[in-house]
């Protein structure tokens, strides 16, 4: 062992706070070892996303934590979990799949988590705030944490967020560390007219053209219009901890670390520059669509990761402005927390949502629960996350557009695609 | 380039297996199917083949969280990879793989090597790792004929 550990983390170790702390210590401490920490960090926050797999192995290991009388440390939040806890029956989810799922949720809550239930932590209950260290799991919540909050946090993989949060600690390395923070390559936006980043599907091509091209390495984009939302930040990061390993981005200008380009890159020169052109743009936001415009659509999904508040008000206007309604061949599902869904629901966002003919459900992911209809050959979004993995999970070939013309394709029963917003160069 | 390449082991064990070799960086979940081993990601370059009980190398991991959670299941059912062989050290699967050991007693060593040692590998081959983190050619079959050779495969 090569970690050095204080006083109270050898108690850990030793097996004096309880068998749970030790084994998440035992852990914590293999990795830290096998990584090269020098020491741990202590961190104050935590989100498991280790609850969302609907695998036996998962229920085997959040168990024998619970057996072992494990107990968050600190406070914790929940992921999505393969189940919609209210409407599961109404998404038409088999019961069998349901009790399973149910068991594993209550589990997690045995540890003492808060069920928020959502990818979208940064936008609900315990938002970190700067400079804090954290552990959380899920990939586009990391990098919202780390880019747009300033919180620390490196992409912990499902059960290291548990252990993170039983034990309260994890190796201090990666960005916990201020030096490993610093931006490492400089990108360059072209010029286009603001507009073309008026829809979070935009930011979420970049993520895509980001995580493709970038791999794992922290980038600092130049050139987005600095009154960038929360929901455009939330797709920019999705798509790029999908395409890719990003963990964090410097926006300049917008985000905290990023006040100008010689802070994003601790007052040294870029390493390097990539000048991105609009056709490398519109490159990201084709490859993401295999459907054809035309082409009948079965399913179309909103809310990868969870849908805000703001979204729903979006989608509520996207829909006033279309007459009609959901056409009888699709399944409109929108995706949220309860959280989001109680502050919708009391804007008066919901009805006119439902009256359109969508579906809400909770909780959940499409991914980790059976809610889209098997016998779908073409889904549609407007994230890019949920574009990168619904063929290979779902089977499905994927047109991805605006949500605006995710709702205009949903009335019409058809692709409705206008194509990558930025003009050619 | 003698005949073995030395590998810094992340999660110690010893393995046998055919190599899986990809130039592509990996997300196991979303990535490969959890039940049965196959590379399910379309942009993959070795999507439709099968991690089960092969030496997978793969550059590096990306995507998902949840890659461990995929590693630890695939453990259960016996279908986990005999090892992984990255260039970047991948700690969401090496935390599979410490869990997929406490859990279940199986073992998915996890090694790093250089990038000019990773291309010397090609898919198809017979390796043994041993416990030291030494990757060998096993007798016979597979030995590349022009060692330290840009690879003979094309990916595609």
């Amino acid at each position: 062992m090569s970690v050095v550990l204080d006083r109270e983390e050898r108690a850990m170790l030793d097996g004096q706070r309880g068998r749970a702390v030790q084994e998440a210590m035992s852990i914590i401490v293999q990795m830290a070892d096998a990584i090269g920490a020098d020491e741990l960090v202590k961190v104050e926050q935590a989100h498991i996303d280790a609850c969302a797999l609907m695998a036996p192995s998962n229920f085997d290991f959040v168990s024998r934590i619970v057996e072992q009388g494990g107990r968050v440390a600190v406070p914790t939040t929940l992921n999505m979990v393969s189940l919609d806890l209210e409407h599961w029956q109404e998404l038409r989810v088999p019961a069998a799949f349901a009790e399973e799922a149910t068991q594993i949720a209550n589990a997690y809550l045995q540890l003492g988590c808060i069920p928020t239930w959502t990818c979208a932590p940064y936008q609900g209950y315990l938002t970190p705030r700067f400079g804090q260290q954290i552990a959380w799991g899920e990939s586009n919540a990391v990098v919202y944490a780390n880019a747009v909050l300033g919180a620390r946090t490196n992409r912990y993989a499902d059960y290291m967020d548990v252990c993170a949060a039983v034990a309260g600690r994890v190796p201090n390395t990666g960005l916990h560390l201020h030096e490993n923070r610093r931006g490492q390559i400089l990108l360059r936006l072209p010029a286009v007219r603001e507009e073309a980043w008026s829809s979070p599907a935009s930011w979420a091509a970049l993520g895509h053209l980001i995580g493709e091209r970038l791999g794992s390495r922290i980038p600092v984009i130049e050139g987005l219009p600095i009154h960038a939302s929360t929901d455009q930040l939330k797709a920019l990061g999705a798509a790029a901890a999908s395409a890719g390993a990003v963990a964090m981005f410097h926006a300049v200008g917008i985000t905290p670390e990023a006040p100008d380009l010689s802070t994003a890159f601790h007052g040294g020169p870029p390493p390097e520059t990539f000048d991105v052109s609009t056709d490398d743009l519109r490159q990201a936001w084709e490859e993401m669509s295999q459907a054809q415009v035309g082409e009948p659509v079965d399913s179309i999904v909103l809310g990868c990761p969870h849908f805000s508040y703001d979204e729903f008000r979006e989608l509520a206007e996207a829909i006033q402005a279309t007459s009609g309604t959901v056409h009888e061949n699709v399944e409109l599902l929108v995706l949220t927390s309860s959280a989001s869904f109680a502050l919708a629901q009391r804007g008066g966002l919901i009805d006119p949502i439902r009256r359109f003919g969508a579906k809400i459900a909770f909780d959940t992911c499409l991914f980790h629960s059976p809610i889209v209809p098997e016998e779908a050959h073409v889904l549609m979004t407007n994230s890019g996350k949920a574009a990168y993995y619904a063929p290979g999970e779902l089977g499905v070939r994927v047109a991805f557009a605006s949500l605006d013309q995710c709702v205009h394709s949903a009335v019409c029963g058809r692709v409705q695609m206008g194509g990558a917003p930025w003009g050619t160069s | 380039m003698g005949d073995v390449v030395k590998g810094h082991p992340l999660v110690g064990g010893v393995a046998t297996g055919e190599a899986l070799v990809s130039q592509k960086p990996i997300s196991f979940w979303g990535g490969v199917d959890p039940q049965t081993g196959e590379i399910i990601d379309q942009r993959h370059d070795r999507c439709g083949t099968s991690i089960a009980g092969r030496i997978c190398f793969f550059p590096a991991e990306k995507g998902s969280s949840t890659a461990s959670a995929v590693l630890l299941e695939l453990a259960r059912t016996h279908k986990a990879p005999a090892a992984i062989v990255v260039v970047e050290t991948p700690p969401i699967l090496m935390l599979g793989a410490m869990i997929a050991q406490r859990l279940y007693n199986v073992s998915i060593p996890v090694l790093r090597v250089a990038e000019h040692d990773y291309g010397v590998f090609t898919h198809g081959q017979s390796l043994r790792i041993s416990s030291d983190g030494a990757i060998r050619w096993e007798a016979e079959k597979g030995r590349d004929p022009l060692p330290g050779s840009p690879r003979s495969d094309r990916v595609t």
